[in-house]
């Protein structure tokens, strides 16, 4: 698990994809910090919540390739005829994805800190926001590893991972209108729901458990995606 | 060391590889020989375990590969047709993932890495990218892979395709002298390379085995008629006729008339019978002196032409 981790961290800083993304993310997460800021907002709590929001196109580009360009080139092979398991490379994969995610987020603190100068924002409030946050980027990524399987285009994987997390941010707003048990479960899959608690500061285990599971069962999908295709191929 | 029974791989209707058995020894070098579509990727990619079978089964060293996939995994070093590498790596980054990969333990990676790329001489291309690289040069980037962890089965896909005429002979060497130390799979549509590195060859068609023996045994079992070419000098028709009369002639024909009343035969004559002097005796007696006489022995590629469009003809 651990080489493929390595590898798949590494590949990308050595291709510009990490960096364009990291700057990407950088750039639209301060513009919304100054506007807050301007504002006179010292709730950082906007601002985790617009950032969330850019996540949508962020996280696609980030997992596109994963297992979508194995297949293309031809490497898959390598990989499933190693004695690695199929779900230790998955898993390494999804892990390495998360990384550089944790690496974006990690750089976003700074905004905190121009704010505890400034003012005084609700540490609670802080901590909690980016427990969901990066909850809700886990979650995300677990999709687009997922979305990465079914194709051996990465245009098509981010395509089709960017229009499943919209859905699920729709969802939020169409599953309660629904009723019934399309409402129920329909809601299981509205991620953005359940970052509430923790943007008020509230650390409670229902939410975690929920974003862990549903990053769990994706991880596990997808790995019955790739068994699923070795059996039906020549 | 690795056994195959009853091997079959279905894709609906068509079998891409029908009821295959067959078994390869310890060291033996085994060639895999068939037309294009007939099978032979199916068939690796299934002893490698990366697809599964629709039936039958594969050991390796008593491993089944369907039970104890990675068990069977660590003792196979597989090259694909097409070789598994990442274009965006220098040589050494490839290989030092692949050695993790395969659990090579961090004391043993670098010398092996070291060993290795001397053996199919990477060293002075280690540190350049991949994509970099011309088609000699991936290849043996790809068969370098497949030799880290030191696995004792070595499965490779048509190992030369795509090679100029110098890198095919030194892969061949090559080949060859891993043939000492591990057990080798080979495929290849040609012939002359499989006669020259193979200890056993099986021929391969639509999916089903049509033959399985050493190259030798091979020629002679298909010889029922041992075949000359004769250049003659003199009138076609007459020629012909007097070699008819010899006896245990079959067929004749002229076959090429290379200058102006000289004329190529192809003879077929009894396997038993050796008529060379027979012909000498009789042309000379009737005045065509022979100007040049051969004898064209089945090759591998005739063996293979018949037993491949035999089937056809079944069909």
């Amino acid at each position: 698990m651990f080489s493929i981790f390595k590898k798949e961290f590494k590949s990308y800083f050595n291709s510009p994809v990490a960096y364009v993304m990291i700057g990407l993310f950088i750039f639209i997460s301060s513009m919304i910090f100054n506007i807050n800021l301007t504002q006179g907002i010292a709730e950082y709590i906007f601002n985790l919540n617009y950032m969330a929001l850019v996540l949508i196109l962020i996280v696609p580009i980030l997992t596109m390739k994963l297992l979508a360009d194995e297949r293309k080139s031809g490497t898959e092979v390598l990989l499933v005829t190693s004695p690695a398991s199929l779900t230790s490379i998955v898993v390494g994969k999804y892990l390495a994805a998360f990384s550089v995610f944790l690496v974006m987020t990690g750089i976003t603190f700074i905004y905190p800190i121009i704010l505890s100068v400034l003012g005084e924002p609700s540490v609670p409030e802080v901590i909690g926001g980016y427990v969901g946050f990066i909850l809700l980027g886990a979650a995300f990524i677990s999709f687009g590893v997922f979305a990465s399987s079914l194709t051996e285009s990465q245009i098509i994987s981010a395509i089709v991972s960017v229009v499943g997390l919209l859905m699920m941010w729709l969802l939020q707003g169409i599953a309660p209108s629904l009723g019934g048990i399309w409402s129920k479960i329909l809601s299981w899959f509205s991620l953005y729901s359940r970052t509430e608690d923790f943007f008020a500061g509230i650390l409670s285990l229902g939410p975690v458990v929920y974003y862990l599971s549903f990053s769990a069962v994706f991880v596990f999908l997808t790995i019955r995606v790739i068994e699923k295709r070795r059996w039906s191929k020549g | 060391m690795i056994e195959i029974q009853n091997l079959t791989k279905s894709y609906g209707q068509i079998k891409a590889v029908d009821n295959i058995s067959f078994t390869v020894e310890k060291g033996e070098v085994l060639g895999f020989l068939g037309p294009n579509g007939a099978g032979k990727s199916t068939t690796m990619n299934i002893i490698t375990g990366f697809i599964p079978s629709t039936e039958g089964t594969v050991k390796v060293n008593g491993f089944d590969i369907m039970e104890n996939p990675s068990e069977v995994k660590k003792r196979i070093g597989y090259l694909p047709e097409l070789p598994p590498l990442y274009m965006d790596m220098t040589v050494s980054e490839y290989l030092g993932f692949v050695a993790d990969l395969k659990d090579v333990s961090r004391k043993a990676k670098k010398s092996q890495m070291a060993d290795i790329m001397e053996l199919v001489k990477i060293t002075d291309v280690r540190g350049r990218l991949v994509k970099n690289l011309s088609k000699g040069y991936k290849q043996r980037v790809g068969l370098a892979q497949s030799l880290l962890g030191n696995p004792e089965v070595l499965i490779l896909d048509e190992p030369t395709v795509g090679l100029d005429p110098k890198q095919i002979i030194e892969i061949r060497k090559l080949i060859k002298a891993l043939g000492k130390q591990h057990t080798i799979i080979l495929s290849s549509h040609i012939l002359p390379e499989v006669s020259a590195i193979c200890e056993r060859v099986v021929i391969i068609n639509k999916g089903k085995i049509a033959a399985i023996d050493t190259p030798d045994n091979l020629s002679k079992g298909m010889n029922t008629v041992s075949k000359l070419s004769a250049t003659i000098a003199g009138p076609k028709g007459s020629i012909s006729n007097a070699i008819e009369q010899i006896y245990g002639i079959k067929y004749v024909e002229p076959h090429i008339e290379k200058e102006k009343d000289v004329t190529e035969f192809i003879i077929e004559s009894d396997k038993e019978i050796d008529i060379r002097r027979p012909l000498f005796f009789a042309m000379a007696k009737a005045g065509y002196p022979i100007i040049e006489l051969k004898s064209l022995d089945l090759t591998l590629e005739d063996i293979f032409l018949q037993l491949t469009t035999q089937e056809k003809e079944v069909i």
